[in-house]
């Protein structure tokens, strides 16, 4: 086939860029109270038809995915050193058992454990860096022969 | 048996800005980012769905592995870009073209029909070269 067909051949670019806009609106404000009734206002789509072709370009509702975006913001916030009630509120849930059961089910679990193992694999890393990175990269850069980085420290 | 890989290495000119390339406009996370030594870091990241795969940003410093002139060729290879390191897919290429693009990502190839599918180039921060494809 020697016929290609571009971008410009594609017919639905202000569809798409409603959608996506939706999507970034939902990464930036995921952490206040979002109505996804006034994002589909905003993108011009009645609610039905917007989630539909949201779900078509995302695999989620927007729904499925701003909660998705808070337990992700979630986790990274526990590795910041904040507590589960203070991560909870900080991405916008009310409540902190709903939120420890989101946080258990999309990331396997909960917020309280997965804080310990985290702050587990930072006390190693911190003590034994080198464990954490395959040997190839290691040798190839050297860093075996200054396996407890104490020069480099100093 | 060899089952799957876990980890791959894409040489970049510069590590921060490597991670904010990969986080923020490639909404990649990062696994692991240990400080190794005074100007490096072990840093790696993953694509978004696949967590056991991790990309390792790679700063290009002579060492062991390159000498003075061949880590000087390495930059000059990667920012002309000369180096096409892999493939990401997406579930709507349309959707994440415009998103990228908005995001200031340089296209080198907007989505095209191609007979194996639907396809688009863009460069990382360093000048490594990628193919963005559409799952079937």
């Amino acid at each position: 086939m020697t016929e290609k067909e571009t971008i410009s051949a594609y017919p639905k670019v202000y569809l798409y860029k409603r959608i996506v806009q939706a999507k970034l609106f939902i990464d930036a404000n995921y952490h206040l109270n979002i109505d996804l009734d006034n994002i589909s206002d905003e993108a011009c789509f009645s609610k039905f038809h917007f989630i539909r072709l949201f779900k078509k370009t995302y695999g989620k509702t927007p729904h499925q995915y701003l909660t998705v975006v808070r337990i992700e913001k979630a986790a990274q916030l526990l590795h910041t050193g904040l507590n589960v009630s203070d991560v909870c509120y900080a991405v916008g849930f009310d409540s902190v058992s709903s939120f420890s059961g989101l946080f258990k089910r999309i990331v396997g679990q909960s917020p309280s454990s997965y804080l310990a193992a985290h702050q587990q694999t930072k006390t190693q890393i911190t003590l034994t860096p080198l464990a954490f990175v395959p040997g190839c990269f290691a040798f190839q850069h050297g860093w075996t022969e200054n396996s407890n980085f104490e020069e480099a420290r100093l | 048996m060899i089952m799957k890989m876990t980890h791959v290495c894409v040489y970049v000119l510069n590590q921060e800005s490597a991670y904010d390339f990969y986080t923020n406009k490639l909404g990649f996370k990062v696994k692991m980012d240990v400080p190794m030594g005074k100007d490096t870091r072990w840093l790696t990241v993953t694509p978004p769905e696949q967590p056991d795969l991790e990309i390792t940003l790679f700063p290009v410093a002579a060492g062991n592995m390159f000498s003075e002139a061949a880590a000087q060729s390495m930059k000059e290879l990667i920012s002309k870009g000369s180096f096409g390191p892999g493939v990401f897919t997406c579930r709507d290429i349309y959707a994440t073209y415009e998103e990228l693009k908005g995001k200031g990502v340089e296209f080198v190839k907007p989505p095209t029909k191609e007979f194996y599918g639907t396809e688009a180039l863009f460069k990382d921060d360093s000048g490594n070269w990628f193919s963005l494809a559409q799952l079937a």
